[in-house]
């Protein structure tokens, strides 16, 4: 303590700024580092290794009549897959793109034109959307309706009327064979 | 204490209707603290610190925990193995219970050297005897989450000890458990209670550092602040040497998350859980062991009989830490400091080694020679509170009190030494 | 033990000649680890070694059911390598349209299947000892891998004169009462290493020891890796606050 008392009274301008420095230096280092000491907490909360490493789905579609619609379950959604009839695939390619909230023809959509299969989950707020099951109430455009907020999809699950933003989104997917696919 | 006025205008409109900033003023920056606290007084700030670390990285815990017996101890490694910085995480909350307790029992033997229980600090102590009451509850509730085999058997060992209620023990035991042994719905409200009680902490501390500052902190030479001269504001001096005794905290709590992960911790604890089979030497966590020899010291009955062996344990067990609560009362000495208290000094130090012997007996199993030492510490541990402290009110002779702390500070400066100054 | 130490920790090893507690079997010996020290590492090809001695030996009584395939990756083995070693096994997927359960091929994704279905069946077909689950052996037993080593190249054959061994037992100098119910699993080329080491029977102990530290710490790397430049990141930010204190205090007499 004896020096600093000895030397802080006539160079009091030069402690002064010693001080600010170190106080700056302190608090910038520290901030940084209370800052990086955060990320683990919010990482944490990001989807885990195992979550990430989800199984992809395999589908043998063999089963599926023309007309059928079925749901799986891929990263815990709804998956619908549709084996669409000659006159559902004829409708989804003449639509005027132009006419479409969220422009995007048909072929961009399927691999196979017989099969569409989409996430079903309406993009507005996350419902699942009636359809899948015969009876079930279709919409005007012979697609999906969802109940919450009346989005309506075409027969190849692009938003046609109501509040949804875009088209029902594709899954990654391949056929593995002629009637068997792996989604994601 | 005036109301600052605030440069800022938002500041003080809020300031105005909800003080909030007043009392942040007054009670971290200006709070007179006598400008002699040594390197011991770290340990108040340093604990609510801990606190705060237990309480975040124990919510992102419990975001990913399971409370059920066939995916609890899974639902721990899948922390450990997938969630992202999960092992992190759970080694910090893990060695941060250990910690915790560090840094509590120094700051609770540091009030026992300087007097910190005497008056007008007496509320002060006792609801830090009720934190650290709390904190054991909720580290032993904690311990059982993983559902290792520690935990189960930790759990059954110390929930059986109400068994020894005489009359009501055994349905209280059952009603704890919520069934006929440790089983799920036991799992489930020991998940439910480590979760609220860090909350219920919470509150305590916050009422502890309103007695503090309505009594203001003791100080190493344990005589009251007699004037300004004596005190310096918390902010800046105190908040600096908090943040560099937080820094060296730091380097030890993370040395041991990075380097010793599993140092205070039980391999038997990384075996799920297995109702069949106790493992062979069961202990519970180091900061329980010096309670844990108390409870197996008392080997006898008393009275006849009418007083079992078991239950008298329990007392015993319980009482170690209720007898804090009276210390006030037990210690009649005028002094506080134990600079000034010549006998008392040696008394604490013994009694600190009595505290490890304690701990050294309960790690051990109850056989020949550890159960001599366990009786005999235990024996001491009360004979320190209830005869050696009351007899050193009226035998012992203090040393003369400085006048006042600036006095010891200034005769320290000038190159003596308090202690001799004091002689 | 370790609690002692933890509580002498406060006090600068006020009762560091307590530490010399008897216990029932001698000390296994102690081996010169990769992963020793704060600085250690794993060894990546004895750790692809130490999952083939687990994958052909262990496994046909051990479960390891905290390991999923896809961790393998990180001990070095491709993508692809992974997918080739999980298709070895076969778990129960379900259930199918039809509503029954049925055996694939494992994927990356899965976690080692069990040998056995459950307890009861494992000690069934082990004279009623129950093989333990190794995916924490080494952190769920004291002194972690080099007693797992011990105890796989402590037996003797015949056992020590005097010692009458139990029906079924086996003489293992390291093994806590010394019988144990396991025969020995390994021997001199028990398995065949693709990478040319030789399998000795101390080899392929040390090589699986050595993989079962891993799959009971898989994040030890990481840990330390992190840890040295959080605690350098420390001691910086210590000395800036240590040196603030000082400026801040060098008005006061204290």
């Amino acid at each position: 303590m004896a020096e600093t008392v000895a030397t802080s009274p006539p160079h009091m301008d030069e402690g002064e700024t010693r001080r600010d420095f170190l106080l700056i230096a302190t608090g910038v280092v520290g901030a940084v580092g209370a800052g990086l000491a955060v990320w683990p907490f919010i990482h944490s909360m990001n989807p885990a290794a195992d979550t990430l490493a989800l199984a992809s789905t395999g589908v043998n579609l063999a089963p599926v009549q023309v007309g059928q619609r079925i749901t799986v379950v891929w990263r815990g959604k709804p998956v619908f897959i549709d084996h669409r009839p000659e006159a559902d695939i004829k409708a989804a390619a003449d639509v005027d793109l132009s006419k479409l909230v969220d422009p995007e023809p048909d072929s961009a959509r399927v691999q196979k034109p017989e099969w569409l299969i989409v996430v079903g989950v309406c993009t507005h707020l996350g419902c699942i959307p009636l359809g899948q099951k015969s009876g079930e109430n279709r919409g005007p455009y012979g697609g999906w309706f969802c109940p919450c907020h009346g989005s309506m999809y075409d027969t190849s699950g692009r938003i046609r009327q109501g509040p949804a933003p875009k088209n029902l989104v594709v899954p990654p997917y391949q056929f593995t064979a002629d009637t068997t696919i792996k989604i994601g | 204490m005036e109301a600052p006025t605030w440069k800022n205008p938002v500041i003080g409109w809020i300031d105005r209707r909800l003080p909030i900033f007043t009392m942040m003023q007054h009670d971290l920056v200006d709070y007179p603290t006598p400008k002699n606290l040594n390197y011991w007084w770290n340990f108040g700030s340093l604990a609510g610190i801990v606190l705060v670390i237990m309480i975040a990285t124990g919510v992102v815990l419990a975001m990913q925990y399971t409370p059920h017996v066939n995916h609890a101890f899974e639902s721990v490694e899948r922390i450990m193995r997938d969630v992202n910085y999960g092992w992190l995480l759970r080694y910090l909350h893990m060695n941060g219970a250990s910690m915790f307790f560090i840094v509590v029992y120094i700051h609770m033997f540091r009030g026992l050297y300087y007097g910190s229980y005497k008056a007008p600090r007496e509320l002060l102590w006792i609801i830090g005897v009720f934190i650290l009451l709390a904190m054991m509850a909720t580290a032993f509730m904690g311990y059982v989450l993983p559902w290792g085999q520690m935990s189960f058997w930790g759990a059954t060992v110390i929930t059986n000890l109400f068994s020894a209620i005489p009359l009501v023990g055994e349905y209280i035991v059952t009603w704890l458990w919520g069934g006929f042994s440790v089983d799920n719905a036991t799992l489930n409200r020991f998940f439910s209670l480590h979760y609220l009680m860090p909350f219920v902490i919470f509150a305590l501390v916050f009422l502890h550092l309103v007695a503090l500052h309505t009594s203001k902190s003791n100080n190493p030479l344990g005589i009251d602040v007699k004037g300004p001269q004596d005190t310096i504001p918390f902010t800046p001096y105190y908040t600096a040497k908090d943040m560099f005794g937080l820094g060296v905290f730091m380097i030890v709590y993370l040395g041991f998350v990075f380097f010793a992960p599993n140092f205070f911790g039980e391999p038997d604890n990384y075996i799920k859980a297995n109702p069949m089979v106790t493992p062979p030497h069961i202990v519970p966590e180091w900061y329980f062991l010096p309670f844990y020899a108390i409870l197996r010291a008392i080997t006898f009955d008393l009275f006849w009989g009418l007083i079992p062996a078991k239950l008298l344990g329990v007392i015993a067990m319980f009482g170690s830490i209720i007898v804090l609560v009276f210390l006030p009362w037990l210690d009649r000495s005028p002094v506080r400091s134990a600079r000034f208290r010549p006998i008392y000094k040696q008394f604490f130090w013994i009694f600190l080694i009595d505290c490890f012997l304690l701990g050294y007996a309960g790690a051990n199993p109850p056989e020949g020679y550890f159960v001599i030492l366990g009786q005999v510490a235990t024996a001491y541990y009360f004979a320190h509170f209830l005869i050696i402290i009351p007899l050193l009110g009226f035998l012992e002779r203090p040393r003369p009190l400085p006048a006042s702390i600036s006095a010891a500070v200034t005769a320290k400066g000038a190159g003596v030494p308090a202690r001799s100054a004091a002689e | 033990m370790k609690k002692i130490l933890a509580a002498t920790a406060l006090a600068a090893a006020l009762w560091a000649p307590a530490a010399g507690a008897s216990s029932e079997a001698p000390t296994p010996p102690s081996v010169e680890w990769s992963f020793n020290g704060l600085f250690g590492t794993f060894d990546r090809g004895q750790l692809q070694r130490g999952y083939q001695v687990y994958a052909e030996v262990c496994h046909s009584c051990h479960a390891l059911s905290l390991m999923a395939f896809r961790n393998l990756q990180q001990i070095g083995f491709s993508e692809e390598q992974v997918a080739q070693l999980a298709a070895q096994f076969e778990v129960q997927d379900g259930p199918n349209d039809e509503g029954d359960m049925f055996m694939r091929p494992a994927r990356a994704s899965d976690h080692v299947p069990s040998p056995f279905a459950n307890e009861q069946a494992a000690r069934f077909a082990n004279n009623g000892a129950y093989p333990p689950d190794q995916s924490l052996i080494v952190k769920a037993r004291k002194g972690g891998s080099d007693y797992i080593h011990g105890i796989l190249v402590g037996y003797r054959d015949p056992p020590p004169e005097g010692v009458t061994l139990n029906e079924g037992m086996h003489f293992n100098d390291y093994f806590p009462g010394h019988q144990i119910a396991m025969a020995p699993p390994l021997s001199d080329g028990r398995v065949e290493y693709a990478d040319g080491t030789e399998a000795t029977l101390d080899q392929q102990a040390k090589d699986v020891t050595a993989f079962l530290t891993w799959v009971s710490e898989p994040t030890l790397e990481e840990r330390r890796r992190l840890g040295i430049s959080v605690i350098l990141f420390l001691i910086v930010l210590t000395g800036l606050l240590y040196a603030l204190k000082r400026q801040i205090w060098s008005d006061v007499d204290h």
